[in-house]
């Protein structure tokens, strides 16, 4: 077949015939799955807080720790994709979302073995937030010493 | 004679029968629009297995005895396999026949190994130098997705372009003619794909790169025969999708043949894409052999397709060309299926 259209102008084609998820209703989707995960959050910060008498800091401790146990539950039985198909990036970006990457390939990689299964593969999807959080906290951590040094701070 | 025609065909002068064919397919495919003409289908997708490849393996292995069974034959009467999945190194092919005892060649093609393995097989068997080869494809959703995108509990967003890899397989019995077996549909011509790259580097949109391919292979397939597109009653390509399908038709209309009337997918027949969320479509090895198997084939046997142009389309990518940043070239392989009465 003689060649006819440019690589330039196939991409731009096909772009235009392939069909995109509605973003404006992603967003209303995010902003309602974030905004219930977020409030679960909230609840079981104040209930600790105002029933059990948590220090503010031990409460949100906790209710991390709540809520990563919640998705990993969640993703044990195959749910947690069904809420982040629907909820987009409101259901990934909360710490339920780091919870999921990190439970999914453990689940998958069990077959392969407790060290090059589990061990190897199991932030194959976290790593690269696991590296880059930490460089840029190192980075921020950098910043405010050199301001403590000038005396800003 | 066998006749080696134009820049990438071979027309077969004793056309080599599919004397046996068989499909086996997962949960999914067995709730979908063709769900009746599949030989096997089970619930389980681990086929009984620990692992996905396992399963992948136990459903190769079903399908090709079955295959071999339903032309009333033995393993011993078969000389050679030709086949193929997905999988990294061809794993799930490999342990699914390697206690079948049978001459084995490994095949990678993509999702077109299916069209490569039936080509090969045709043309081993009408050159005489084997009276039974089996041609057999596969693919399983679990280890495409595992090795491809992410662990299936993953939550992430497919796009709408993306297809879903379908759990199947298609194994076939190709033979020499005999009384016996004139009334099963026959392999009279194959074009042969050339690999061909219009730059798409989304792999989530594997119908845009592999439609040029279709498109370029079909295009072949007229010249070297020197017919139109209404020489056959269908022309089914193997996974495009619904972008792909657009694609393929407006490419080919560019070049003069209007396919729109006979054209249809796999991937668009095995799923109902509404129904059940499969967005662009199905995909994989296994989408256009357990369709081909199943489906199609029953059609040309009972004469409902006088001659139909089977196209299965694969996309030439790795997790590493990928990242690295590579397009995603397709391929795609013409076989000249006709019923036995043609």
């Amino acid at each position: 077949m003689d060649k006819k259209m440019s690589n330039e102008s196939y991409n731009e084609y096909v772009t235009n015939v392939t069909p995109k998820h509605n973003l404006t209703m992603n967003c209303l989707h995010a902003f309602i799955t974030g905004g219930i995960i977020c409030t679960i959050g909230e609840a079981i910060t104040q209930l600790m807080i105002q029933v059990f008498s948590f220090s503010k800091d031990d409460a949100a401790s906790y209710t991390s720790m709540f809520l990563v146990l919640l998705s990993v539950i969640l993703t044990g039985f195959n749910l947690y994709k069904k809420i982040a198909k629907w909820g987009g990036a409101g259901a990934l970006v909360p710490i339920t979302g780091f919870a999921n990457s990190v439970a999914a390939p453990t689940i998958e990689y069990q077959k392969e073995g407790e060290v090059f299964g589990k061990g190897v593969k199991v932030f194959t999807i976290a790593g690269p937030v696991i590296l880059f959080g930490i460089f840029t906290s190192w980075i921020v951590g950098l910043i405010y010493y050199i301001l403590t040094l000038t005396g800003i701070f | 004679m066998n006749e080696s025609i134009g820049k990438q065909s071979i027309r077969f002068g004793t056309p080599p029968v599919i004397s046996g064919a068989s499909s086996t397919v997962g949960p999914k495919e067995s709730d979908g629009p063709l769900s009746a003409y599949f030989d096997e289908k089970v619930e389980d997708a681990t086929f009984g297995q620990d692992s996905w490849e396992k399963g992948e393996s136990e459903m190769v292995r079903r399908t090709v005895l079955h295959a071999i069974q339903k032309a009333n034959r033995k393993q011993n009467d078969v000389k050679y396999i030709y086949g193929g999945d997905l999988n990294g190194q061809l794993i799930g092919t490999t342990f699914g026949i390697k206690d079948l005892n049978i001459p084995v060649f490994g095949l990678y093609g993509a999702c077109s190994t299916c069209g490569e393995a039936l080509s090969l097989a045709a043309m081993t068997v009408a050159a005489g130098y084997a009276e039974h080869v089996i041609a057999v494809a596969s693919s399983h959703y679990g280890s495409a997705e595992k090795q491809f995108r992410f662990p299936l509990e993953y939550g992430n967003q497919r796009p709408l372009s993306a297809t879903w890899t379908v759990t199947g397989c298609g194994a076939f019995l190709i033979s020499n003619p005999t009384p016996e077996n004139s009334n099963k549909p026959h392999i009279s011509a194959v074009t042969t794909g050339k690999i061909v790259d219009y730059g798409i580097k989304d792999s989530f949109n594997m119908g845009a790169s592999m439609a040029p391919a279709a498109a370029d292979a079909i295009f072949q397939n007229f010249a070297d025969l020197d017919v139109r597109p209404e020489y056959y009653d269908k022309i089914i390509t193997g996974d495009l999708g619904k972008i792909g399908q657009e694609i393929l038709i407006k490419l080919l209309y560019q070049q003069g043949y209007d396919i729109s009337s006979q054209h249809t997918d796999c991937g668009l027949m095995i799923y109902d894409n509404e129904a059940q969320d499969t967005h662009s479509g199905g995909s994989g090895c296994g989408c256009s052999a357990a369709t081909l198997a199943g489906y199609i084939l029953k059609q040309v046997e009972d004469g409902i397709w006088k001659r139909v142009l089977f196209v299965p389309t694969g996309a030439l990518l790795s997790t590493v060309s990928f990242n690295e940043g590579q397009t995603i070239p397709g391929i795609a392989h013409c076989v000249v299926i006709e019923n036995g009465e043609l």
